[in-house]
């Protein structure tokens, strides 16, 4: 698989990458690509390994084995005489300073307002002026339609809204991918929407993403790519359309047909009420 | 034996002195403990072990010991080191030793509070680890810990009259050669209780206030 040549428009390359936490093997030999502008959402059962192979991408998690490139750099460990070793924490965040990552928890600073959540690592981490930080933080909260509550605090907000402080966070650093871990797990089911939305409006713009997510109808009206992951390796991958429709592999017709089945709340009134009726 | 208050007042100037002493001792070796407690809860956070086991030993032996004998280590056994110091200098320099280890005990609690998934959110911003522990995770633990530093802070001021066994005039010392001079035991040790006392109520009183000015954020309306 290393014989692939890394082409200029592959913003992430993992090549036979494998995770172990201690016995257990969560993923086992995962090979994907993601272009430039491509939208690939990753759908699977819980456990299946998805948020992991997410988590190495962005070098959360070390990835046991194999080898993860970002724009053409190994991400976390160097090659020498073919043996890895690990970089610094200094060169994993130069590598990966063109990745944004949103989390299912947010993981905004409470003690921040929203403005600052936004402002605060352009100044840290990119050396910016205050005024300077400031107005892209502005320019980016009003992208998400949160320019009103710039001020507010996170506990101030509805979870809807602080998933969408979190993309401006992200997209604020300028990244050249997003990566979104569930980012709508954690919310009500009608403040989903607003945080979708938002995601919709940045793959119109052409950015590059990759979501983790349980939404199959965004999967299947946005993304270009769905892969599906069962028990760490990749089980089926394709168009939506090849994925949702045509794709047999047993797994996924399995898990696609729990979905539906959880997600069908009308059934028809007299096959309800039959149901419903004491028994005799 | 009747008791004569006087007995204080006639002696006013050297009580003075022996409580500036007292609180100079106090808030020196207080404010030092700090620096050590969070220079030591950070160097645990951060580096390997090889630097953090030493310090955990120190911080074992510290909370491990009698204030007492700290200090005859230091001040007697010192100049077996090379170590001359004056009383003073060797009691306050026990205190902000012995008081570091535990207010890096509480800083080490206050750093595992935060919850890890902020820190990852700074860290794939690229901000380095100290100024996620500047900007990230010290503001918000300081309300958790601030009782816990209050804490320590007024136990502090009741270790600085170990002092007297080392020869430093801090006020426990002075109190006790008025009483035993002049045998008004129950006035002396009456105002030694009252003194103390008055330092746990003015940290408790400046820990609340700080309290309601560091945790603003937390005060606000949930969702």
């Amino acid at each position: 698989m290393t014989e692939k040549a890394v082409n200029s428009r592959q913003i992430i390359d993992v090549r036979g990458v494998w995770k172990r936490f201690g016995d257990t093997q969560v993923l086992k030999g995962i090979d994907l690509t993601i272009a430039k502008s491509e939208v690939t959402c990753i759908i699977g059962p819980s456990g299946s390994g998805k948020s992991t192979l997410l988590r190495c991408i962005a070098f959360l998690e070390e990835y046991s084995e194999g080898e993860i490139y970002i724009e053409g750099e190994l991400l976390g460990f160097s090659l020498e005489e073919g043996r890895r070793r690990r970089v610094s924490d200094a060169e994993v965040a130069r590598v990966r300073r063109n990745v944004g990552f949103v989390f299912q928890q947010f993981n905004l600073w409470p003690h921040m307002t929203a403005l600052e959540n936004v402002a605060m690592p352009l100044k840290l981490a990119r050396g910016m002026a205050r005024e300077d930080a400031g107005r892209r933080a502005r320019a980016m909260l009003e992208k998400v339609g949160l320019s009103a509550r710039a001020e507010a605090y996170p506990s101030q907000l509805s979870g809807g809204q602080q998933q969408r402080v979190g993309i401006a966070r992200a997209l604020a650093m300028e990244p050249h991918i997003m990566l979104f871990d569930e980012p709508t797990s954690a919310l009500d089911p009608e403040l989903v929407g607003e945080v979708l939305q938002v995601m919709r409006d940045l793959a119109a713009e052409g950015m590059t993403m990759a979501v983790v997510t349980h939404e199959m109808g965004f999967a299947a009206q946005v993304a270009d790519k769905v892969v599906f992951i069962d028990h760490g390796v990749i089980a089926a991958a394709g168009s939506p359309d090849q994925v949702f429709r045509r794709e047999q592999n047993p797994r996924l017709r399995q898990f696609l047909q729990n979905y539906f089945e959880r997600n069908v709340f009308w059934q028809n009134p007299d096959e309800t009420a039959a149901e419903e009726a004491p028994a005799p | 034996m009747t008791f004569n208050p006087a007995i204080l007042t006639d002696n006013w100037r050297e009580i003075l002195d022996g409580m500036a002493l007292t609180i100079l001792i106090w808030v020196v070796g207080t404010a030092l403990g700090l620096v050590i407690g969070l220079v030591v809860a950070v160097a645990q956070l951060l580096t390997n072990r090889w630097v953090s086991a030493p310090l955990t030993l120190y911080v074992a032996v510290m909370r491990g010991t009698p204030f007492l004998i700290q200090l005859f280590v230091i001040y007697y056994g010192g100049p077996f080191f090379g170590l001359d110091l004056t009383p003073l200098v060797a009691g306050v320099a026990g205190l902000a030793l012995y008081g570091g280890a535990y207010f890096s005990e509480i800083f080490r609690a206050g750093f595992l509070s935060v919850p890890h998934g902020q820190i990852e959110a700074a860290r794939m911003m690229g901000i380095s680890r100290l100024d996620i522990v500047r900007h990230v995770q010290l503001p918000q633990m300081l309300v958790i810990i601030l009782p816990a530093l209050a804490n320590m802070t007024v136990l502090l001021s009741k270790e600085t009259a170990v002092l007297s066994v080392i020869t430093v005039n801090e006020l426990t010392s002075v109190v006790q050669s008025i009483g035993s001079t002049t045998f008004a035991f129950a006035e002396t040790l009456l105002f030694l209780a009252l003194v103390y006392w008055a330092f746990l109520e003015i940290v408790t009183a400046a820990a609340r206030r700080l309290e309601k000015r560091v945790g603003r954020f937390m005060l606000r309306g949930q969702g």
